[in-house]
Formats: structure tokens, sequence, C-alpha cells
């Protein structure tokens, strides 16, 4: 058992799990200032958690038990992902368990359920939301495969330790393939957690809401447990931005002081992106949900095309 | 008297199958002894013939020539690494469906359960002897009564319209295909007229004669297969089959069909060329993204689940043609990575699709409804089912950690070293193809999601269902086999591969055993750790140490109380079991954004109806497009060809007069 990258990994997972609801709080900051709203605390989304742990779960009367085994299936399931994407190192315990396409299914596994979760109360909405959340699914997971396959390609490898060793450590040239990518990627995280062009996490109006209507019956402990894996997931796709298009900094070598030195720069790249995402979601408006295959579909086609200029153009030489 | 080797006692298991259906219709009075001894016995016989398949695996080859069949061509049977694999195979899911059967036959429900008893077990047997057959007139024999005895099961209930209609349809098209297998065979016995396979194997066919044996073998084995456009039966039969049927026929013997074709395309012919590896995964990508569309529209819950066999019969196939694909450029390492996933995904199918199934049964048996309508709300009255059906659902879905996923992974593996094949459109082209997989994966998870939530989760839509009662103990312990093997499918993949080792061995000539043993039973890695690796164990591992955890520290940290209330559903009082999504419903985003897919009917009430009555009828375009044109000329043509039948018996003597002179012409001259 190698004990650095053991270390590494827990290190990696409580960045994590104490990040991602501050990752949450920023973007909302973030988009308050560019809306010109004051702002709510960085920590606000702690203390929303904080009030929902302390509060009465209200369970419906024919709320079963894959209900109530629900949240804490998903939270382990964001946590997990959230360990497995390579944030601080390449060196991770976790890291051989799964590649790019098992965390794909991962993530399936997690949407499968929150979206059973929404149907087994039986109320109107919550079967809206998972029938919602299932397009938005089946439309984001093949873009964000290609978008995988892409990298995978340049990289001869679908593992993300892999990846983003040689994506880090070879010269400095400009993929076109990987622009397409990035766009592409950009759009699905969009998509997937449940942001503004797809989906509003602030509202409660019938008519639009996806990820809300699924866990509409959720209160208490609950929904503490959900919000916070949602917080996670953003976290994970944001740190798998990271990986996949801006991996320099992250170290390979097994050295403690590179450990700290990755944390600092990580958390700055995901101000930034926080910052990237609040400014989409300001200056988008949500779209209707038959426009989001659309909008998922271009997703789709630009994926196909970074693959395509990868195969075309880098790798005649 | 000579010894008694391994392929004696997979013949006599076999035969001691079709003894036990002789037994239950010499005592067809004697229920009891029908479902608690003879099904269970089966059952056991299916364990043996596992037991025997697996040992037989990586043996050498076993040849035995039975003393029947015709006079100069006794039935030749042989046991090599692929009829073992696909004997393995059939034993295993047997063995959970017979179990399960035992305890699902009833008294005066279709066919008398005497011979039902035979039909199944004469079924069984079939499909044994065509797993078996080295001739080409044995496996023909075996491949009929297959197609027979599964018709006559199929029609079980003949007395409604509709089963009798679905159960001719079935009937045409397994013929009409069993007529393509027995021209190809024909093909490649070529002038010496020699039908072992062993003469088959050594014939040199040469110029366009192997791709006509192909082409031909492709027809008959994909009427089979189900490979669109030949898929029409499926969906149709089905639903009308008793549920361990449905499984058995959805499960295993979708699988001869695959066999066939591997036995034919790199057993029996020798060069493989690239198109043909190019149309095998064309078709079954067509077929896969059709049946996973169409999947996720249907209302009748036995419908939805043979679309999704479609889908994956469609994946199968995939992974074939990329198989011959790689065979053909002589890449035999990555051929053995493709072919490994096509096997491994035909062994997954046939263990979560007859769950499914057998789950349908079950509810079938509560509830007396296949409408997905009029369902719901099945997790209180049946947890049973419903937690052994959400197995079947994940892995038929290709989520981690169970089986349905490892053989997607591979085949998307597979995929990614497309790029590399030496043919200039084939290594742009075929990477794409990963991102349509991924999307029939994702609309199988949508379908899957549908049934699952429909069925079992929710209110209840209809009174009746709140007598619903739980599957019983036999039934569950065969619903437990097959979920058991689910889950173990998909934890010890490195288990499988070592075992599918001699198979691609002998189909391709190499093997991944290597790769797979060198990392330890936990880490699948089929080419190298650096290239890529998954681990189902660390998976499953995590989240069963990660939820209790969670669970643990919260309620031990906050302990706040849990109270029961009405639903919220946003303050909305008047809450009805009907104001839930129904299978329409839930299946309206597909019938919008794939819309050129289906002929769809629809009447919309207008706001001023005073009895408002909403219609939808979505229907497979291949019946508009292809068959109803077809059955018009063939019409056409009897009407034709009627016209030689006067039913005067001096017209029939006129014609032997003038056939007997136009012979004697033909001699003379």
């Amino acid at each position: 058992m190698n004990f650095y990258a053991l270390f590494a990994q827990l290190l990696e997972l409580a960045i994590a799990l104490i990040m991602a609801p501050i990752l949450n709080g920023w973007v909302n900051q973030c988009r308050a200032w560019l809306q010109n709203r004051s702002a709510p605390p960085l920590l606000q989304t702690y203390y929303t958690l904080s009030k929902l742990f302390h509060k009465d779960v209200l369970l419906a009367h024919n709320a079963s038990s894959l209900f109530r085994a629900a949240p804490y299936l998903i939270f382990s399931c964001m946590a997990l992902a959230s360990a497995i994407v390579p944030t601080l190192s390449t060196e991770l315990i976790f890291s051989p368990a799964a590649d790019a396409i098992a965390l794909v299914g991962l993530f399936a596994l997690a949407r499968v359920f929150i979206a059973l979760a929404g149907m087994d109360v039986g109320t109107s909405f919550g079967s809206l939301g998972s029938r919602r959340e299932m397009l938005i699914g089946f439309l984001a997971e093949p873009a964000l495969l290609m978008v995988f396959f892409t990298v995978s390609l340049i990289a001869q490898s679908t593992s993300l330790s892999t990846i983003v060793e040689t994506l880090a450590h070879r010269e400095f040239v400009i993929y076109p393939s990987l622009a397409f990518a990035g766009v592409a990627f950009t759009m699905v995280s969009l998509a997937e957690n449940a942001r503004v062009p797809i989906d509003n996490p602030a509202t409660h109006l019938e008519l639009t809401m996806v990820h809300e209507a699924m866990i509409l019956e959720y209160s208490g402990r609950h929904l503490a447990l959900i919000e916070w894996a949602a917080s996670l997931k953003l976290f994970a796709y944001s740190c798998l931005g990271i990986a996949l298009f801006f991996p320099f900094g992250i170290p390979s070598a097994a050295d403690p002081a590179a450990l700290v030195v990755a944390a600092a720069i990580l958390l700055v790249k995901l101000a930034m992106g926080g910052f990237v995402m609040a400014l989409i979601e300001t200056l988008s408006a949500k779209m209707r949900i038959f426009r989001v295959p659309e909008f998922l579909g271009t997703a789709f086609l630009l994926a196909v095309l970074a693959m395509l200029v990868h195969l075309l153009l880098e790798t005649g030489q | 008297m000579h010894e008694f080797l391994l392929i004696d006692w997979v013949l006599t298991t076999a035969l001691v199958w079709l003894l036990i259906g002789l037994i239950g219709v010499v005592f067809q009075h004697n229920f009891t002894l029908i479902s608690r001894v003879l099904f269970p016995l089966g059952a056991v016989c299916g364990l043996a013939l596992a037991g025997l398949a697996l040992s037989g695996i990586d043996g050498s080859p076993q040849v035995l020539v039975l003393p029947i069949g015709l006079p100069d061509l006794p039935f030749h049977l042989r046991l090599d690494a692929l009829s073992s694999f696909f004997l393995l195979l059939l034993g295993a899911t047997a063995a959970g469906i017979s179990i399960y059967a035992a305890g699902y036959i009833r008294k005066g429900e279709g066919t008398a359960p005497g011979l039902q008893c035979l039909l199944y077990h004469l079924f069984l047997t079939s499909m044994a002897f065509v797993l078996l057959a080295d001739d080409g007139y044995a496996f023909m024999v075996a491949w009929e009564t297959m197609a027979l005895s599964s018709f006559f099961l199929v029609t079980s209930e003949h007395r409604h319209d509709e089963i009798r209609r679905a159960g001719y349809l079935y009937l045409l098209v397994a013929h009409v295909g069993a007529v393509g297998i027995l021209l190809s065979f024909g093909v490649m016995a070529g002038s010496a007229g020699d039908y072992t396979f062993d003469a088959m194997r050594d014939f040199p066919t040469l110029g366009i004669w192997p791709t006509i044996a192909f082409l031909l073998a492709l027809f008959g084995f994909g009427a089979k297969a189900g490979l669109l456009p030949l898929h029409v039966w499926l969906p149709e039969a089905h639903p009308a089959a008793p549920s361990p049927v449905s499984a058995m026929m959805s499960g295993v013997m979708l699988k001869t069909a695959i066999y066939g074709l591997l036995r034919v395309s790199f057993d029996l012919l020798h060069a493989q060329l690239w198109w043909w590896g190019a149309l095998l995964l064309l078709l079954g990508l067509a077929s896969a993204i059709f049946g996973a569309i169409f999947s996720t529209v249907q209302t009748d819950m036995k419908r939805l689940l043979a679309y999704s066999s479609i889908e994956n019969i469609g994946l199968i196939f995939v992974g074939f043609g990329l198989t011959l694909i790689f065979q053909s450029f002589a890449m035999p390492q990555l051929a053995a990575l493709a072919l490994v996933a096509t096997l491994y995904h035909c062994l997954n199918h046939a263990f979560f699709k007859s769950l499914l199934f057998l789950c349908t049964g079950s509810v079938l048996h509560a509830t007396r409804e296949r409408n997905l309508g009029k369902l719901g709300g099945l997790i209180h009255r049946m947890p049973w089912v419903t937690w052994l059906a959400l197995v079947g659902v994940l892995a038929s879905a290709g989520l981690p950690p169970l089986n349905g996923f490892v053989s997607e992974w591979l085949l998307l593996q597979s995929f990614l070293f497309t790029s590399g094949l030496p043919q200039g459109y084939l290594n742009m082209l075929l990477p794409l193809v990963a991102g349509a997989i991924a999307l029939i994966a994702a609309l199988a998870g949508f379908a899957m999601v549908k049934f699952f939530g429909v069925v079992f989760l929710g209110q209840p839509r209809e009174e009746k269902l709140a007598q619903a009662h739980d599957a019983g103990r036999l039934e569950r312990i065969g619903l437990l086999w097959l979920a058991a093997g689910c889950l173990l499918l998909g934890l010890l993949p490195n288990v499988v591969i070592t075992l599918l080792d001699p198979v691609t061995r002998q189909l391709v000539g190499s093997g991944l055993s290597f790769a797979a043993s060198s990392h330890g039973w936990w880490l699948l890695a089929p080419i190298s750790e650096d290239r890529a690796s998954y681990s189902p164990a660390i998976f499953l591992g995590s989240i069963v140490v990660l939820m209790p955890l969670v669970y643990w520290v919260v309620n031990r940290r906050f302990r706040r109380r849990l109270k029961r209330v009405p639903p919220w559903d946003c303050g909305f009082p008047l809450q009805t079991s009907r104001m839930q999504d129904t299978a329409e419903g839930f299946g309206q985003p597909i019938r919008r954004i794939f819309s050129p897919f289906f002929k769809r009917t629809r009447e919309h009430p207008s706001p001023f109806d005073t009895q408002p009555r909403y219609r939808s009828l979505v229907e497979d375009p291949f019946w508009y497009w292809l068959y109803l044109p077809i059955a018009r000329i063939v019409g056409y043509g009897t009407r034709i060809i009627a016209f030689l039948q006067q039913g005067r018996i001096a017209i029939y003597l006129l014609y032997s007069f003038v056939t007997l002179i136009a012979l004697l012409v033909w001699t003379r001259g």
C-alpha cells in the first residue's frame, strides 16, 4: 500500500467535501455581483445545510425505503466521483478503480437513483422532473463520452491519471480538438449540474423546474444530503474540466510539498471557473425544455467535431 | 464401448431434460409432480449442464457420432470451447428459469401443465442440440425443433386472437430464416455435398461463395436474433408467451442465433472480409438505436423488454462486427478484446433480461395486468420482486457495478482502438460509433427508469393493485439466482475473461487472459493499467462502506425525528394517482425528439368536446415500409399461382400428362 497515494486521496476527498458547498456559495456570490444584487455570504450553503440537518424529516405517506435510501446513495456516489477525479495528484488509490467511462457510469447511477426517487411518492411534479432529468441525461451522456473519447485518443488512454499526466507534461501546443471538446464539455456540465440555460437551481416555478421537481418531496437531512451531493457534483465537474483542459500544476511525483502548492493552484482555478460559470449564467436566459435537445445536440456535434479534428489534423504527422 | 467422455455427459444431461418432459406428459394429471419435482429437476439439470460446460470450456474438442439421422449422414456432435460457452449460458440461465417456472405454472392457464412441461423441456433439449450439432442436418433438425417447440409455448394461450397472430408471425419469420441457414449450409457444403461441419471447414470455398454463404447465414440467424429489419416478431411473440418462456426465448434462444453466426463466420468460413464486419456493425447499430428508441415509448411492460432485447442484440452485433473488422486486418489481440465484449454481453443479457422477464411474470400473476398505465406502487406490495427487478434494471441500463456495464465498457474500450485501423474511412468513422453506443446506453437507462418507476414506484394506478401479492418461494429462488448472476458477473470480470480465453483463442487466435490475470481479481485492465482500468469491487466496496457511514454520522450527529405526512407537491391539495406520469407521458419527450422514427396516429380532443377522447398510437414503421408491401406482393403472386388450381380432377391429370410429355421430350433431346 502506497502511503502517499492514500494520503493524497484522503486529502483530496476532504477538500472536495469541504470546498464543494463553498464553491456553490462562490458561484452564487459572483452571480449576485454580476446581477447588481447584494451577495449572500460565501458560507451560505453551509448555513442552509446546517439548517436542514437540524430539521425533522417530513416523509410522504407513500414514500418507500428506496426513497429514504436514495440520498445516502447519491451522496456516496458523488463523494466517490470527486475522489476519482485527479485534482491534487495523479497518484491516487482510487485512480485505477475507475477510468473516464466508469466515471460517466457513476454519474449515471446517481442520476437513475434520483430519478427513481422522484417517481417514488407518485406526485405529478416528481415524475415530471424525473422524465426531464432522464431526457437531459440521455442527451448529455453521449456528448460527455465523446469529449472523453477525444481526450483519450490524444492520451492513448481512458485512465484519468494517465490523461492528466500526458496533457500536463507535454510541450505547450494548442490542440484545436481540445478547444472544441472544451466548449462541448462546458455545455454538458451546465446541463448536468442543472445550471441556467437548461435548468434554474433557484426556481420553484412549476413549469420550468427539473432538478427541483424531482427532489420536491425531500426535507430535513435527506434534502441536506441531496443538496450537498449536488454541490459535490458541481465540484467534481469543475475539477474534471480543470483536469482535462487546464491540468498544469497537478503534480505527478510523490511529493507532499507539491500537494500544498497543487491545492493552492486548484483553489485559484476553481475560483476562476466559478466566476466563468456565473458569467455564463448571467448572460444567458433559461431555455424551453424542448430547446434542450438542440443545445445538447450542438454539444454532441462539437465533441464529434473535436474527435474528427483530432483524427484528421493531429494524428497524420 | 468407449470411455464416457464429457460430451457424453452433456448429451445425457440434455436427454434427461427430454425425459423429464416425457414424464410430465405421461403423468399429466399429477400437478404436484410436475411443478414440485419435474421443473426443479430440470433446474438441477441446468446446473449440471453449466458445470459440465464450465469444465469443458478449456478442454480439447470432443466429437461423437450418434447412429440416428439420415442413412448416410448420422448425427455428428461436437463439444468445443465455443459450444461449451453457450452451453454454460444455456444451463446457468435455464437453472434460474426452471426453478422459477416450477412456482409459476398454474393449472387452467393456457396449455395444460403436463404438455407445457414437455414443450418446455423439449425446447431446452433442442437448444442444447443446436449448440452441440456438428453437421448441417443435425443442426437444422435441432433448429426446427427449437422453433416449433417454442412456437407451441408462445401460443400457450391460443384462445386469444392476438396471441395466435403473434405465434403465426413468429413461425413465419423463423421458417424464412431457417431457409436462409439451410441455403448457407448448402453453399458451404459445395458440390461435394458433405454436410458435416468438418467437411465444410476443409472445403476451400473460393471467390464469391464465402460471401454468399455469409450473407445467407446472416439473413437466417439475423431473423432468429431479431436484427433489423427482421425484428418484428420479437415485440409480438414475447408478450404473448408465458413469462418463463419469454425469458428463455429472449435470454437464451436469441443467443443461439449469435452462436450460429459465430460458428459460420469464424469456424466454418476461413476468410473474413472487413466489409462483412462493417455490414454487421451497421445492422447492429441500427437495431440497437431502433430498439432503444422504441423501448422507451412502449406502454406494455413485456413489449418494452422485447424492444430492449432488440437493442441488446444490436449491441452484440456491433461487437461481433468489430471483431470481424479487427480480424480481417490481422489484429488478433484487438479482435479478442471485441469478441470478449461480445460474448460477455451475451452472457450478461441472458441473465438480466431473463430476470426482468420473470419479474414481469410475477407482476402479471399478482395483478393480471401488462399495461404500464394500470400498474404502479408495487414496491409496497411486492418487495422481493421490486428489489430483484431493480438489480436487473440497473444491469440492463448499463450502470456500474453490475454486469451490463462491464461489457459496454469493454465494447467502448475496443472502439477506442479503431482509430489505428489501416483503412482510411474506417479509422475516421468507427470511433464515432462509440458516441452512438453511449446514446444507446443512455436511452436504455431512460427506458429502464420508466419501466421500474411506472411499475413499482409511485401510487397504485388501479384499486385492485392493493391485493397484489409477492412472488412465491420457488419464484424467489429463481429470481435470486439470476440477480446473483448479474451481480457476480459484474463484480468478477477477470474470472469471466479468463473463462472466455479458450473461446477467443479458438475463434480469433488470441486471448486476454494474461492481461486479465496480471492485476489480481479485482482490477479489470484488458490491455494495460495505464491504458484503462476499472474495478467493480472497489466501486461497490466504497459505496457499501460510504452509505452506512454517512447514515451513521448523519443520524448520530443530528438525531432528528421522521414524521409521516401527506405529500407536499408544491402545495397542490387534490392529488390522485391519475396525476402521475403515465407510460405515455414518460415517453413523450422521446416521441417528440425522435418523431421521424415512428408512425404515429393521434386523436386529440378539442376544448369543446363533450366527451373528450385522447388516443396516441405509436407503431413500427417497418410494417408499412417493408412488410405490408411484401405481403401484398406475395398475396398477388399466390392469386396468380392459384389460377393453376382449378379444383377439377381432369385439369390435374392434364398437368401430369403435360409434365410427362415434357420430361420425355427433355430426356430424348
